[in-house]
This record gives structure tokens, C-alpha cells and sequence, in this order.
């Protein structure tokens, strides 16, 4: 049986350092991620915090491994709804690669845990997200409305 | 019918209305922008006819329209013509759903399957549908089409010798 895990990928009409700085700066982030921005210091081993609107943490967890503009590995753990909490951490990479005029972006979220919950959570929430960044570095404007995270 | 079990499942969200995206969806001017220059041609009604054609004229995939919902809901049966190895592959069922998220609109396309279907073959829609999708995403929001080049996998083609 495979482990559980998302896989995510949309291209974008942008360079790579550009997707690399709206992945990483808290003020990109907010514009596309509903409000909520992750807080790092993006070097492998620094803690890593996904934080709500209103400053309540929803995950917690580890940067793994930097290395702009190409690739970023986030060990993440659920932290506000303990059923997720409790499956414990999970991993997302994403990876930039350039294709021709475009960029390609892959998201893989993945845990060692059998009908994941917090994969099912993830799978619903990363096509809002990035779909909202897509169109906030191809526009400069997100996507509004469209957001439920966090209001479970 | 046999019974279509849903393999691939790919979501993205434009800033559109229901109607421009159902209009992508089903009129050549547009599907030939983000599609990889095919035109479409689809009878709109229950079992009308439906297929994708290259600049040339060659049909690519052939279908029957099983469910027609204006601007909601558009299935097709999905059979490739082109290339000529590829009709070996058993007709999938290609499922579009469209509904309103806020100011935006949820796109969800479904591909599904009658036959236990290897991963290396569904390889092939789950590289071509986020392609297809980000290009009609940024020619709805944008006006523009990104090129994005697209083969079908080695392992697709493979798999299919093997069938």
C-alpha cells in the first residue's frame, strides 16, 4: 500500500525566483493564503509555524532542506484539531522547475499513516491556495472568497 | 454501461464566471488556445457526438456527450483515434464540474475508468489536465494562453504496447 499523499501541480507564468520569494515572504503569503503566512527562517533545521489570520498557530514543524529557487521541505504537523494532531508529522516538498515560458510548481504531501486525515485535509486546501497564488503572480491580484481554512 | 470509478481528480479555481468557463470548455476559438490547438466539436445535448481535433483535421478523441448541464456539468465518453497505438486504450469517461466559490468558480475534472488501469497510463491525464487547466486558467484571468509543452509519458506509451 502506497503511503497517502497529495500531489499538486500548476504551472505559472513567472520566474522561479519570483515563485520562490511568494513561497517564503509572510506578505506574499498572506495576499494568497487567505490570510495565513508561514513563519521561518528558511534554513534546514529552523522551526516552522503555519499561522492563522488572527496569530493562532494551525501547524507546527521543521524546515528540512532550502535550496532556492528549486526546492523546499517543510516537516509539518497539524497543530488545532487533535484528531489531526494526532497522526503526527507529515512532509511537503515543493518543487520549482523551469519549463520553456513558464514555471512549473509541484506540491507532494505525503504521510506515513493510512487513510490520512490530514491528507484528505491538505488535498482540499492546497487547489485554493495555489490557485490564488497563480493568479496573484500572473494578475496582482489573489483569489477572494473562495477560502474555508481554518474556519472549520 | 460498465460501471467509470474515478481515478484522476484535478481542482483549480479561476476568476470567472460559470459561463465563460463552460464557453472555454465547449467552443473551439477557445479550446484550441489552452488545448494544444485542438477544436472541439459537441453536440449540445444528451448523447450528441463529441471530438477533439488536430489543426489538420485528424480526430484525436471521440466520445458521446452522458451528461449535459449548462453551465454545471459537462461528461463525455472519451475514446482515443490519435495517435494510432493509443486506441488500443479502453474509453475513459471525462467529467467537468463547475460551481461558484465566492467570487471565483471551482473547476473539477474527473477522469474515470471502467478497467483496473495501471498507474503509467493514468500518468498521462495526471501530467496533461494540471497543463491544460493552468493554461485555461491564465487565458480566462489574463487573455493569454501559456505555450506549455506536453508528450505523453515514456511509461504511458510503454504500458500501452503492453496491452
Amino acid at each position: 500500500m502506497a503511503k497517502p499523499s497529495f500531489i499538486y501541480v500548476t504551472y505559472i507564468k513567472t520566474t522561479p525566483e519570483k515563485l520562490w520569494m511568494a513561497l517564503t515572504d509572510p506578505a506574499l503569503m498572506k495576499q494568497y493564503w487567505f490570510g495565513m503566512h508561514q513563519r521561518a527562517e528558511w534554513k534546514a533545521g529552523a522551526p516552522w509555524q503555519l499561522v492563522f489570520p488572527d496569530g493562532r498557530i494551525a501547524d507546527t514543524g521543521e524546515v528540512v532542506e532550502v535550496d532556492p529557487p528549486k526546492r523546499l521541505v517543510i516537516k509539518w504537523r497539524n497543530e488545532w484539531k487533535p484528531e489531526l494532531k494526532a497522526e503526527g508529522y507529515s512532509r511537503c516538498t515543493m518543487e520549482i522547475i523551469q519549463a520553456g515560458e513558464i514555471v512549473r510548481l509541484t506540491i507532494i504531501h505525503e504521510i506515513d499513516k493510512p487513510d490520512s486525515k490530514l491528507i484528505e485535509a491538505v488535498s482540499g486546501g492546497w487547489p485554493k491556495v495555489l490557485a490564488s497564488l497563480k493568479s496573484l503572480l500572473e494578475t496582482g491580484a489573489a483569489l477572494s472568497g473562495i477560502d474555508q481554512l481554518g474556519k472549520a | 454501461m460498465p460501471e467509470f470509478k474515478p481515478k484522476t481528480v484535478y481542482v483549480t479555481y479561476i476568476a470567472a464566471t460559470p459561463e465563460r468557463v463552460w464557453q472555454a470548455l465547449t467552443s473551439s476559438e477557445v479550446t484550441r488556445k489552452y488545448f494544444w490547438d485542438r477544436d472541439i466539436e459537441i453536440e449540445p445535448k444528451l448523447g450528441g457526438a463529441f471530438a477533439l481535433r488536430l489543426p489538420d483535421g485528424t480526430v484525436n478523441v471521440r466520445g458521446k456527450v452522458i451528461a449535459w448541464d449548462p453551465p454545471r456539468k459537462l461528461s463525455v465518453t472519451w475514446q482515443v483515434e490519435w495517435p494510432e497505438e493509443f486506441r488500443k486504450l479502453p474509453e475513459c469517461v471525462v467529467t467537468y464540474e463547475i460551481a461558484p466559490a465566492g467570487e471565483a468558480v471551482r473547476l473539477t475534472i474527473t477522469e474515470s475508468h471502467s478497467w483496473n488501469v495501471p498507474d503509467a497510463i493514468l500518468s498521462g491525464g495526471r501530467s496533461g489536465w494540471p497543463a491544460a487547466l493552468s493554461s485555461l486558467k491564465s487565458l480566462l484571468e489574463t487573455g493569454k494562453a501559456p505555450a506549455i509543452k506536453m508528450e505523453p509519458p515514456k511509461e504511458m506509451i510503454e504500458a500501452i504496447r503492453r496491452l
